[in-house]
């Protein structure tokens, strides 16, 4: 009996490691003097979305890097399915970096080629397609952020958040395991902006994608998020379920979701 | 004044260990670039990368090297014409003409203007690729942009500079001749001969030489710089400055050690060599 429940402990220890699809431990990041991540720890669940929401410059895109290790931290540690990649070679990091897909808060397009090519990219770099099962994924993928018909404008051509919309496509267009939105919504319309919502969730339930979203966007926040944590100044003030957040009595939480200034943010511009 | 002295101090200590860095930093720059170059050499995919990338650096420079290759020629035979006519030794302007020109002025110069031409859109293009994330985003998606990006730069630039040379060369030669013989009525036939008897194809070879390092210098500083731009417009416009600079004068140290070591090669295979 005693031997049963151990087993079981030890069953659901590993699972519980199994789970976390991406663990940060203890991460700090300092770029010069400016201390942007201080002991930072977070574990996200395999195929659920985490939304992390902040001020501007409190180091929410530098998380997100961290993730995929474009930036490696000072301390601590970063783990893919319980393994550490944080020190691993650029080379030995393209076997992940595969199963992520980023989008970055600028969209990062490469202006030297098409639209078409830009979504073609990944799959070009990684996979043995032939171009015309390419062409095929890039109108799916372009269709799916309501883009199709796009394809050979250049970058420069098209609006920001067409661009915006472009790079998600690029982003999501192997397939990825974990795909990592920096500011998905932000420079959407309404309607656009759900629509984009719609697909981070369609991607979470139907192919159980596990996503961050980094954002500004609490209407957004609560519909895609399944957590929600809260970065102040490097570190994280708030972490749980959307609901928490709708009724929290924190204040610093509560002023942040309800976007109203505290007296000091307001005070400089009382002369 | 104590005070003022250490701040100088640290500042120097500071300055010296950036620098330093930097000069690091630059090295496992270019060793990872050999490193990816070895590996993809062989690579269609990297092949079909290179040739946009020649169409860029070749085509675009033509105009100007042609152009700095004539005048060079044309401007060393007006200075030359008369000290050679005063000791009734102008039919020998070839000889200097021209090896000038191939041994020294055709490869500098040109490096020199595909440093300014080449250098700068690279290292502006790559800075821009920096600074919106680009560079980020290849990384993000398990693309080196070593491999990508500068590896087929690199060998565009080391593969054209020569042959930029040669037009430069071609170029100076020519000026040579219209100053000489079309402007200061010196005989043709008796210029070419000199120039002949004088310019051995190891002259030609040796300045050939000399500019593939030229173009694989301007490529590795050029994308080097490019890819530790900082952020903003300033931080590229920065880059393209340090970018030339630094080929510039790497040009110039490049050029009097294989100036030495050609000149070495050169009295083993056929002693002295008189000029004329
Ligand atoms: N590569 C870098 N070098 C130096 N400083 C950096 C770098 N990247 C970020 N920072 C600094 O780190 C801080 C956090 O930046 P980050 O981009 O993560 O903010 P953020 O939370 O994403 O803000 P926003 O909501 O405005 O996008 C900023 O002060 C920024 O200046
Ligand atoms: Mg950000």
């Amino acid at each position: 009996m005693a031997e049963v429940r151990a087993q079981v402990q030890r069953d659901s220890g590993r699972a519980a490691v199994e789970t976390a699809q991406i663990e940060l431990r203890g991460v700090s990041k300092r770029f010069g003097s400016l201390e942007v991540l201080k002991q930072l720890s977070l574990r996200l669940e395999r195929g659920k979305t985490t939304v992390v929401i902040g001020e501007s410059g409190t180091g929410k895109s530098v998380l997100l890097k961290h993730i995929v290790v474009l930036l490696r931290p000072d301390e601590g540690e970063v783990y893919y399915r319980g393994e550490r990649i944080d020190h691993l070679s650029e080379m030995e990091l393209v076997r992940y970096r595969q199963r992520f897909g980023f989008l970055f808060q600028m969209g990062a397009l490469f202006d030297s080629l098409t639209v078409a090519e830009n979504v073609a990219f990944p799959l070009h770099e990684h996979t043995n397609k032939s171009s015309r099962e390419i062409d095929a994924i890039v109108t799916e993928k372009l269709s799916m952020v309501g883009l199709d018909g796009l394809q050979s404008k250049r970058p420069a051509q098209i609006s920001g958040g067409q661009r915006k919309r472009v790079a998600l496509a690029r982003a999501i267009a192997l397939d990825p395991e974990v795909v990592l939105y920096d500011e998905p919504t932000t420079g959407l319309d309404p309607v656009r902006a759900d629509v984009i919502n719609e697909l981070i969730r369609r991607l979470q339930r139907r192919i159980g994608v596990t996503g961050v979203v980094v954002t500004h966007d609490m209407t957004s926040a609560y519909k895609v998020g399944d957590r929600i944590v809260m970065l102040d100044k490097g570190r994280i003030i708030a972490d749980g379920p959307p609901d928490d957040f709708r009724t929290t009595d924190d204040p610093r939480v509560r002023r942040f979701v309800d976007g109203r200034a505290s007296p000091e943010d307001l005070s400089a511009l009382d002369e | 004044m104590a005070a003022s002295t250490r701040d100088v101090l640290i500042r120097t200590g500071a300055t010296t260990l950036a620098a330093a860095a930097d000069f690091g930093n630059f090295w496992r720059f270019a060793g990872r670039t050999f490193r990816w170059l070895s590996v993809t050499l062989g690579s269609s995919r990297m092949w079909r990368l290179v040739i946009p990338e020649c169409m860029e650096i070749g085509v675009r420079s033509l105009p100007v090297i042609l152009i700095t290759g004539s005048f060079v020629g044309m401007v060393l035979a007006v200075q030359a014409i008369e000290q050679f006519r005063a000791v009734g030794l102008e039919e020998q302007m070839g000889a200097v003409v021209n090896l000038s020109v191939v041994r020294e002025l055709g490869p500098v110069l040109a490096g020199v203007m595909i440093a300014g031409r080449i250098g700068g859109a690279l290292t502006a293009e790559l800075g821009t690729m920096n600074v919106t994330e680009q560079i980020d985003a290849l990384r993000s998606m398990g693309t080196d942009p070593i491999r990508y990006l500068v590896v087929p730069r690199f060998l565009a630039c080391f593969l054209l500079t020569p042959i930029l040379t040669l037009y430069c060369d071609l170029m100076g030669s020519l000026g040579g001749w219209f100053v000489s013989v079309g402007l200061s009525d010196v005989d043709s036939g008796p210029y070419w001969e000199f120039t002949r008897d004088a310019v051995d194809a190891f002259d030609l070879v040796s300045g050939l030489f000399k500019s593939f390092f030229f173009g694989g210098a301007i490529a590795l500083i050029s994308c080097f710089k490019g890819f530790h731009c900082r952020p903003g417009a300033e931080g590229v416009g920065q880059a393209c400055t340090e970018a030339f600079v630094a080929s510039f004068v790497s040009i110039l140290v490049l050029d009097f050690f294989l100036a030495v070591f050609l000149q070495a090669v050169s009295n083993y295979v056929y002693g002295f060599r008189p000029l004329l």
